[in-house]
């Protein structure tokens, strides 16, 4: 087992790992700006996992880059905080940032061979990163590398140490990928679609080691993905994003068998079972409209079922309703 | 029109089909580095016959030689053993077939209109006599695949995902096939869209009494598509069975284990332990039956010879040495 991170234990439970509030990511192009995150908040607790879940195009893997510090130019945070473990990062500058990344927040992408520096042994990689950001020696810092490879389910972690990436299989190098975002302790970890690269028999797997390290750990996990049923399994409460912001966020198994707000409830319904058959599966026509061309008001108005005039006017909050909450007119007094 | 004579023949006969791919280091390479040359088994002796008008699908992990049985199919790959057979069609001509495949960004020629995408099977092979015949049909596959008869003008990347995917289909259709070979047809598309692809090829399935061999690795979608799955490993079909049968009571470890893992939205997993082991390479396969690694029943004897695929229900089949001793131990009481 990972030794959690020497943080007093009431700090630990204090803070969030993770607190994003009113957080807005412009693109400013020679066509105008284009907004691909607006007015998105969340907040991670230590040791919870929070789904950020979506269609291509929603958003979520901004928000993650964003908490990261990693938007590429000419991306730029407009507005709102973000707060890692209770240190505001979005005002750092670049070399601070560079120190609060691998230490206070760890990031798992979707392929972990380009993740990997294909010309060193994973061993180096490993001890290089937990030396930057931990006082450890070389040898302590050694068995501490040994000690992540155990703990993240790589068998022979001695002789693994010593291999090059392109010497694991894709699950395997994920699991490097996860011990070298957890190697220096950090409180929170972004992990952009992790399992998508993989089969479904290792995506279980996957999936089932970042429950249990965040168990151990206390670390928090904001999972972005695309996949729902990853969602189901594996997170504690997630936030369905669309076009831009945050439609319905509340804890998993209420968003799913309770689904309030229509894009929602079409999402859960266009998903295939595994249970029954259907002769037409539900569908929500049309598409995630693009940045230059967002909808006024409520970006899903287009799509939606139950679109009333004031769809199209004013663009609905997040607001609770019943154990989830949702951003829609229907549940805040009507469409009309 | 006549009566079509009323053939009972299936659309598609695989026999004992084999594909070998040499993949052996250039040959100064072999010479100078006394390499021997290498050879992959993609698909090892896999039969299946897929009925009229029904969805056969052919289910995996990547590796699993899934897509290489529908290359064979098509003919884009030449088999190394064994035959396919394709039965009469319309005019007592062989059936014809097409393919669908599954990125609709590479597989549309950018510098080509829509138009002219679709109507370049139409022209090649001589189907309508006069160009205006061609727009014609043209405008009225469009409107088949629910996109309008002035898109024919535009670019594909004018298109999103979704709509590429029909652009794919309408053109797939232009040559009036019989058979769809689909690869992975809506892997690459958001669910919402997947919905709405999947409801059009059942639609069409429907309208034009086509044929499918579906290949996918993703399990719900293949039973909301299919009448009967064959599930492979490894190069070989360990199960094959009809669709309600395979998802209620599979009999192979291999399907099992397939449906245990993929994430269940409905009756989520959580905090089950995964198993563990992943697929082998092809290159360097396990003796005997090919999933014995990982095998949690795995007898002394399967390490040591591979299984036959046998009869276990009426239309069910396995290649399972521990289904085959159970069921020989309490036969199965087949209707006959």
């Amino acid at each position: 087992m990972v030794q959690p991170i020497p943080v007093p234990e009431d700090s630990i439970n204090a803070t969030p790992a993770l607190d994003v509030q009113g957080l807005s990511v412009e693109f400013p192009t020679r066509r105008g700006v284009l907004t691909a995150i607006d007015d998105v908040s969340m907040q991670i607790a230590p040791g919870e996992i929070l789904g950020v879940v979506g269609e291509s195009g929603a958003g979520k893997s901004i928000t993650g880059l964003a908490v990261l510090g990693l938007l590429e130019h000419p991306g730029r945070i407009a507005q709102g905080a973000i707060h890692v473990g209770g240190r505001r990062v979005d005002t750092l500058t670049e070399a601070e940032l560079t120190k609060v990344r691998g230490r206070e927040m760890g990031a798992i992408f979707q392929d972990p061979l380009t993740a990997l520096n294909p010309l060193f042994t994973v061993g180096k990689q490993l001890v290089e990163t937990i030396r930057l950001h931990t006082p450890l020696s070389k040898t302590e810092a050694e068995a501490r590398a040994l000690e992540l490879l155990r703990s993240v389910g790589i068998p022979a972690p001695e002789e693994r140490l010593r291999q090059y990436p392109h010497q694991f299989s894709g699950g395997m190098r994920q699991r490097v990928v996860i011990a070298l975002a957890l190697a220096a302790g950090p409180r929170l970890i972004i992990a952009d679609e992790p399992t998508t690269a993989l089969d479904v028999s290792i995506q279980a797997q996957i999936t089932a080691l970042l429950r249990k390290l965040c168990d151990e750990t206390g670390v928090g996990i904001m999972l972005v993905t695309h996949d729902m049923g990853v969602i189901a399994e594996t997170a504690d409460r997630v936030c369905v994003m669309y076009s831009g912001r945050v439609v319905e966020s509340g804890p998993v198994s209420d968003v799913i068998h309770n689904p309030q707000h229509p894009y929602t409830k079409g999402l859960m319904s266009a998903i295939p079972s595994l249970h029954d058959r259907v002769e037409v599966l539900s569908q929500i026509d049309g598409s995630m409209p693009r940045l230059n061309a967002r909808p006024s008001g409520c970006a899903f108005h287009p799509r939606c079922p139950y679109a009333g005039p004031k769809c199209s006017a004013q663009k609905p909050s997040l607001q609770q309703v019943g154990t989830t909450s949702a951003a829609c007119w229907l549940q805040q007094g009507g469409t009309e | 029109m006549s009566v079509v004579l009323e053939d009972t023949a299936p659309a598609l006969t695989v026999n004992h089909v084999s594909k070998v791919f040499d993949v052996s280091a250039p040959w100064l390479n072999r010479v100078l580095e006394r390499r021997p040359k290498l050879y992959v088994e993609a698909v090892s002796d896999i039969s299946f016959t897929v009925e009229k008008g029904t969805c056969f699908s052919i289910v995996g992990e990547s590796g699993c030689g899934k897509s290489t049985v529908a290359r064979l199919v098509t003919g884009l790959y030449a088999t190394t053993n064994g035959d396919i057979r394709f039965g009469t069609g319309a005019k007592g001509r062989p059936i014809k077939v097409q393919m669908i495949f599954q990125d609709p960004h590479s597989s549309l020629n950018p510098r080509w209109r829509v138009g002219d995408i679709i109507a370049e099977p139409i022209r090649e092979m001589k189907l309508r006599d006069t160009e205006k015949e061609t727009l014609d049909r043209v405008r009225e596959l469009l409107e088949t695949v629910g996109l309008g008869a002035d898109d024919a003008l535009k670019y594909p990347h004018e298109f999103s995902g979704g709509q590429r995917q029909r652009i794919s289909i309408a053109r797939a259709l232009a040559s009036e096939p019989e058979l769809l070979v689909c690869d992975e047809p809506t892997s690459a598309l958001d669910v919402s869209v997947q919905a709405q692809i999947l409801n059009l090829m059942r639609r069409l399935q429907d309208e034009l009494g086509l044929t499918y061999l579906f290949i996918s690795h993703d399990l719900s979608v293949v039973r909301h598509m299919s009448n009967h799955i064959a599930v492979m490993y490894l190069g070989r079909i360990v199960e094959q069975a009809p669709v309600e049968e395979l998802f209620t009571n599979p009999k192979h470890p291999y399907s099992k284990l397939l449906l245990a893992t993929i994430p269940d939205i409905e009756n989520p997993k959580r905090r089950v332990e995964a198993q563990a082991g992943e697929p082998p390479s092809p290159l360097n396969p396990p003796s005997g039956c090919a999933f014995h690694p990982r095998c949690p029943v795995a007898l002394p004897k399967c390490s040591q010879s591979a299984p036959e695929l046998c009869s276990t229900s009426r239309h069910g089949k396995a290649a399972c040495f521990v289904t085959q001793d159970t069921a020989a131990a309490e036969p199965v009481k087949a209707a006959v």
